[in-house]
């Protein structure tokens, strides 16, 4: 399943490789892309997906505790 | 700007007040410590937290770390302004960055937004405005002169013109009547229309070209993923040569004091961030990306992006990509009566036919037809037709159709089709049809060469004959016709052995039946991709009209950002690397390492933004 996140104040460069990077490691998640321009989060994962969206979000938090995962409408 | 970046704004001004007011005591000593303590707490307590965070989450080495130590050990050497110092001009740094990553964060999707903000619908009698996702298929729209089309639409009342400049980047109106199709994302020009919409927003024209460019940044270029794992082991090499930088040459030199090494350690970690690099990249691509979209092309990757300036040999498809893809009359040979007159028959006899060529012939005459002299039509399928008009047997046909009829024809070695006619059972000439070579290939091609490009190439499924002729107008180095789909992708595999490695081969074609090809091709160009959903599926580029020479926009749009984002590698690289030599030599302040590292990077970001400005070339 394909799945669209938006980053808010997703605002170190840096940082968004590292959420890429960590988010790809989950359980369930096949590929993972941040975009530091558009502030988004692409996956692909397969499996609980509350579950990877809570992974998700501790990892967010971890690397820049000012950023806020949305959901794309 | 946002809230979060107000916040750091007030943060800021509020220290500089303390950091300025410090100055005036500089003989009360006390005072002075507590007001540089108090400006250090105002304007770094964001950055401290963030770091503390950042050991308890295990990520040791960012930039906030950095700037914890450099400040801390500024103190502990009894440097108090330049502590403090550090930290404000950090922070200032981090709000300018910020707000100049905002702002072209906008411009650039300011550029590609052709987003439109409501559609009108009938409601009873009322016109009302809704957003265009709420718009069902088979509802009614209505498009004022000067607004934007917001759904796929088909025109039932009025007329107008429409152009599609947002989509294709070329502005050329197109008139509309009742029953023509309009595209999402074009302007409504001259007239009020009423239209019926075809489908809903999420599968228009306009939404499938935002996803496209908006998910294109996620497909990023080698170069990106190379400044990423630069910047992985970047910082902590230069965290490890100031610990080094701090320890070991007091205790080897002789005369060394802790004090001096220690000062230039903390230089030193002060101008290790690598945020200019690791923002500007992403940040060109991102500009190029939507500077190529404004012109009319969809990349569908910074990787696609970059690829575009390697690209050393260039695959054509022949019908509608080098030639206008519809038939037309080349030359008329009359043997005893008119050209007019053997045109004017042909044009009667193919009246009923829907065949490409009938059309030509058709378009050629161009008068009004006699419909009901016409008689006694009969179709041979693969032949051609037979009638009867004004009191003469018409044959109309190919070879066949004359050896069929013992009818004997002079010989032909001319490219494009020819259609024999005879009347009363006597060859009376041919027609020759062709399909023309596009104005602009000619160019194209020789400019192609110019940039770089080695080798040239058709691969066809027309006859081989065709092929040859096109490519010899052209000036194209290889053709070859005759293939089907699965023998082109032979073809462009042995072509791709021939490349270094590094070197790109680019497919271009209509998309429609080159999906495989298109897909085999280092980069796939699928031209006249406006209203195309299979083009714009298959392909890694889309150009939105059918011009060939966006190919050479797109060429060198992708150098002119390759070239920013190596630049921008060489001036932030260049400028660390000399500012670190000279503060580990003891020639630099802290103060002009913080100057030197938020100037890079605002130097790195309007570099990158310079690549906005490419889009006018092509308007």
């Amino acid at each position: 399943m394909k799945k669209v996140y938006y980053i808010e104040n997703l605002d170190c460069a840096h940082c968004a490789a590292q959420i890429e990077a960590a988010v790809k490691t989950l359980p369930g998640v096949l590929a993972a892309s941040v975009s530091f321009m558009t502030q988004k989060l692409i996956i692909t994962a397969q499996g609980d997906m509350s579950k990877i969206e809570k992974d998700i979000q501790k990892i967010v938090h971890k690397i820049e505790p000012d950023c806020q995962l949305l959901k794309e409408e | 700007m946002n809230k979060k970046l107000k916040k750091k704004g007030y943060h800021i001004l509020i220290a500089s007040l303390l950091f300025a007011s410090a100055f005036i005591f500089s003989t009360w000593k006390e005072i002075q410590l507590i007001l540089f303590l108090t400006a250090y707490l105002a304007v770094g307590t964001e950055i401290l937290k963030k770091a503390f965070q950042g050991i308890r989450n295990g990520r040791i080495f960012d930039e906030n770390f950095l700037m914890m130590i450099a400040t801390f050990g500024a103190f502990a050497l009894h440097e108090y302004p330049e502590a403090v110092a550090v930290m404000l001009f950090f922070q200032i740094g981090e709000f300018f960055q910020g707000y100049a990553v905002n702002r072209s964060r906008k411009s650039i999707a300011a550029l590609m937004d052709i987003r439109p903000e409501y559609a009108r619908i009938k409601q009873g009698t009322e016109w009302q405005e809704i957003s265009p996702e709420e718009v069902k298929p088979g509802e009614i729209i209505l498009i004022r002169p000067g607004e934007k089309v917001p759904l796929d639409a088909q025109v039932i009342l009025g007329e107008s013109s429409v152009n599609t400049v947002a989509l294709t980047g070329e502005s050329l109106p197109r008139d509309i009547a009742p029953g023509d199709q309009i595209l999402s994302g074009s302007i409504n020009i001259s007239g009020l229309i009423e239209a019926r919409v075809l489908s809903s927003f999420k599968e228009s024209t306009v939404a499938k070209i935002l996803d496209l460019v908006e998910n294109a940044t996620h497909k990023k270029a080698p170069i990106e993923h190379f400044i990423t794992k630069f910047a992985h082991y970047y910082t902590p090499a230069v965290v490890m040569i100031a610990f080094f930088l701090a320890i070991f040459p007091p205790f080897l030199i002789a005369g060394q004091t802790f004090s001096e090494w220690g000062y230039r350690a903390i230089t030193f970690l002060v101008i290790s961030c690598p945020c200019a690099l690791v923002i500007s990249i992403p940040l060109s691509f991102f500009g190029g990306l939507g500077a190529a979209s404004k012109c009319g092309i969809l990349i569908k990757g910074g990787n696609y992006l970059e690829a575009l300036s390697h690209v050393k040999c260039v695959v054509f498809d022949k019908t509608g990509t080098l030639t206008q893809g519809s038939f037309a009359v080349r030359k008329i040979n009359a043997i005893d009566i008119s050209e007019e007159e053997l045109l004017r028959l042909a044009a009667h006899a193919e009246y009923y036919s829907t065949h490409p060529i009938a059309q030509s012939i058709k378009m050629a005459y161009g008068k009004k037809i006699n419909k009901k002299g016409i008689t006694a039509v009969t179709e041979i399928p693969g032949r051609g037709l037979k009638m009867q008009f004004e009191g003469k047997e018409i044959a109309v046909g190919n070879i066949q159709l004359m050896k069929e009829m013992n009818i004997s024809v002079p010989l032909f070695d001319e490219p494009g089709t020819p259609l024999f006619m005879a009347i009363n059972n006597r060859y009376e000439g041919c027609i020759i049809i062709d399909d023309f070579l596009k104005e602009e290939s000619v160019g194209v091609i020789k400019k192609l060469k110019k940039e770089g490009v080695k080798k040239t190439v058709i691969l066809s499924g027309d006859c081989e004959k065709a092929v040859q002729y096109i490519a010899n107008l052209a000036g194209i180095d290889e053709a070859c016709g005759a293939l089907l789909p699965a023998d082109k992708i032979a073809w462009v595999e042995s072509l791709q052995k021939t490349l270094k490695k590094g070197e790109k081969l680019l497919f271009v074609g209509d998309g429609i039946n080159d999906a495989p090809v298109l897909a085999r091709a280092d980069i796939g160009v699928a031209m006249g991709g406006v209203g195309s959903d299979a083009a714009i599926e298959a392909a890694d580029v889309v150009i939105m009209n059918d011009s060939l020479s966006k190919l050479l926009t797109a060429m060198s749009l992708s150098r002119a950002t390759v070239l920013i984002a190596q630049e921008n590698i060489v001036i932030a690289l260049g400028i660390k690397f000399i500012v670190l030599g000279l503060g580990a030599m003891g020639f630099v302040s802290i103060w002009a390492a913080v100057f030197a590292d938020v100037g890079v990077t605002l130097i790195a970001v309007l570099n990158a933004m310079r690549i906005l400005g490419f889009y006018k070339k092509c308007l």
